[in-house]
């Protein structure tokens, strides 16, 4: 398992020393294929710039580029509560995170460190709700939660916790199996003790498991849409997730493109960056290992 | 197990104190809605959730006698067959791709994970923008390439017509699913021992002839977890079609998942069991990524 979570083994890929003269015109054509994917897979996104940028007058305009570009859509994109939407994604994908963890460390750590009768069925049933989908049993979650009478905040907060424990726990009990048992013994031998063992030596090692867990359970439930519409149906903007928030400025007749776009932007650039720092290590989670 | 860590064994019930929190989560946020969500379906709900009473089958029967049911089942098995045998077969070119060598590689595989990071819900909406009739840029582009005659016109409506609505929602959900279906099938080349190649190459095999031979059944187990985690991910894809078609004209471009939400602002009950048809179609899959995947030998590792 726990090699998928290295850096890629570097290896040759190059059958055979015929192919080897051609190669420098080969890479090149490689590499220039690479771009071009790259680039059809940035544009989308750059897009969300070149309107959120047009000035108002020019949205009726059919041009590829707008002739002038304004940041004004970005500065009274905050009159419209959007400030008040961002609070809301921020508290439930950072909620969500910390429950995970709070949840998800101990399992791990368990399931990693012991065999015991029941161990196997654990994780069965982590391994059935990492295919389970809000969008399968949303009638259910929404009676739930609102016969509860759970405020909408608390419960997106419990339930993308619930749908992102499973890669938390994937990726930690393999960080925690690869952390050699002998290392935590000499530790508590030399009198840190188990907890202390667990604090000062196993967690620092299991780092890159732990951000990756936080980063995703962080990203998955900023991006969460069907289950933030549900719940946070008769609330205000400013009370509503980012994701929905978003869909105000779609209306019966016209739509905001502007502020839509730039507040799409706001939305978007941090979760890409945030993803980039655990890229590598994602996919491992995702599928439990059993890609070898 | 070391001796030290025995000394320290709370017993046997000690586990479950280590696992009770995520038992906890999972049994509040998964298992007990799917318990509500099968009760909701044998019941008669109001509007505003209040429960009339038990009405037995009846849920079930007036689903089924819905003009639309039909139509939408099979609307869902081929948005879940075309979307996930596209992604697969393309990322399979991306992940051969992206696995040479070259300058820039990791500039590029980070372009690559973009729609992936970005909320599906964001991508949707720029894809709705750039096929508006008047002013969107895909049409002003294939109206400058002479493929769009006049923009506004009903040519250039791509979402008002039910057939070329579903291609482009299609494309969109493709275009989502491709970082992580490469980042996984890169994953299994990377677990692929390089002398596996030169073993080839000295029996004389070209390397599309080693791509069919050597690498496609090592990357099996890889194409399949990932197969399996878009099926599923596909299935209950809600936010393209959401945003847009609202899965209009009518139901004409609506899957099941859409359908169910849209029962569910008028009767709650029969929403809940379409829920629970789309859930049992769901356990299906899970039991078919069990018995296909390796889990048991990475649990007793």
């Amino acid at each position: 398992m726990i090699t998928t979570t290295k850096p890629a083994p570097r290896l040759s890929t190059r059958p055979g020393p015929a192919r080897r003269a051609r190669r420098p015109l080969r890479t090149w054509l490689v590499a220039g294929a690479a771009y071009l994917i790259a680039v059809i897979f940035l544009l989308p996104y750059l897009e969300m710039f070149v309107i959120a940028g047009r000035p108002n007058n020019e949205l009726g305009d059919a041009t590829i580029f707008p002739k002038h570009f304004t940041f004004s859509n970005f500065t009274t994109l905050w009159s419209s509560g959007l400030g008040g939407s961002i609070g809301t994604s921020l508290q439930i994908a950072a909620g969500a995170t910390v429950i995970v963890l709070l949840v998800a460390l101990p399992a791990a750590y368990c399931t990693a460190r012991r065999r015991f009768r029941g161990r196997t069925p654990f994780l069965l049933l982590v391994l059935a709700t990492q295919m389970f989908q809000p969008a399968a049993m949303l009638v259910g979650i929404q009676r739930e939660f609102t016969n509860f009478g759970v405020p909408p905040t608390l419960s997106l907060i419990i339930i993308n916790a619930g749908f992102n424990l499973a890669f938390a726990v994937w990726i930690l009990n393999a960080f925690f199996s690869s952390i050699p048992v002998e290392l935590e013994e000499a530790s508590m031998v030399d009198g840190l003790g188990r907890i202390g063992a667990l604090l000062r030596i196993t967690l620092p090692l299991a780092a890159p498991g732990i951000v990756t867990a936080l980063i995703f359970t962080f990203i998955s439930a900023w991006n969460e849409f069907l289950v933030a519409l549900t719940l946070s149906l008769g609330q205000s903007t400013s009370q509503q997730p980012l994701t929905v928030a978003i869909n105000s400025y779609i209306g019966e007749y016209s739509v905001d493109w502007g502020h839509l776009f730039a507040a799409g932007l706001v939305a978007t650039v941090p979760v890409i960056i945030l993803f980039a720092f655990i890229e590598r290590r994602v996919v491992s989670g995702l599928t439990a290992g059993a890609v070898k | 197990m070391p001796a030290a860590l025995r000394r320290l064994n709370l017993g046997r019930l000690a586990p479950l104190l280590w696992l009770g929190p995520a038992i906890a989560l999972i049994g509040v946020v998964v298992l007990w809605p799917v318990v509500v969500m099968v009760q909701s379906s044998f019941q008669q709900i109001g509007g505003e959730g209040f429960v009339a009473g038990y009405n037995g089958t009846t849920n079930y029967s007036n689903l089924f006698r819905e003009p639309d049911f039909v139509s939408v089942l099979l609307r869902t098995v081929l948005w879940v067959v075309v979307i996930v045998a596209v992604t697969v077969l393309v990322s399979l070119g991306l992940a051969q791709l992206f696995h040479q060598r070259f300058p820039g590689r990791r500039v590029t595989r980070w372009a690559l994970i973009i729609p992936w990071a970005a909320s599906v819900m964001m991508t949707a909406l720029i894809f709705k923008w750039a096929l508006d009739p008047n002013v969107g840029v895909i049409n002003v582009i294939l109206h400058h390439l002479g493929v769009v005659q006049k923009l506004g016109s009903n040519q250039a409506d791509w979402l008002g017509n039910p057939t070329s609505a579903l291609i482009w929602m299609m494309a969109v959900a493709i275009f989502v699913s491709l970082p992580f279906t490469t980042y996984a099938i890169l994953s299994g080349l990377q677990g692929i021992p390089g002398d596996v190649y030169e073993a080839a190459s000295i029996d004389g095999a070209t390397s599309w002839k080693s791509y069919l031979q050597v690498t496609l059944p090592l990357l099996r187990p890889a194409i399949l977890v990932a197969t399996l985690i878009n099926v599923i991910n596909v299935f209950n894809s809600f936010p393209i079609i959401w945003e847009m078609t609202r899965g209009g004209p009518g139901y004409q471009t609506a899957t099941s998942t859409i359908y169910m939400v849209d029962l569910k602002q008028g009767d709650v009950g029969q929403s809940a069991s379409m829920s629970v048809i789309n859930f049992l179609l769901v356990i299906v899959i899970v039991l078919v990524y069990l018995s296909t995947t390796r889990w048991k030998e990475q649990v007793d590792q």
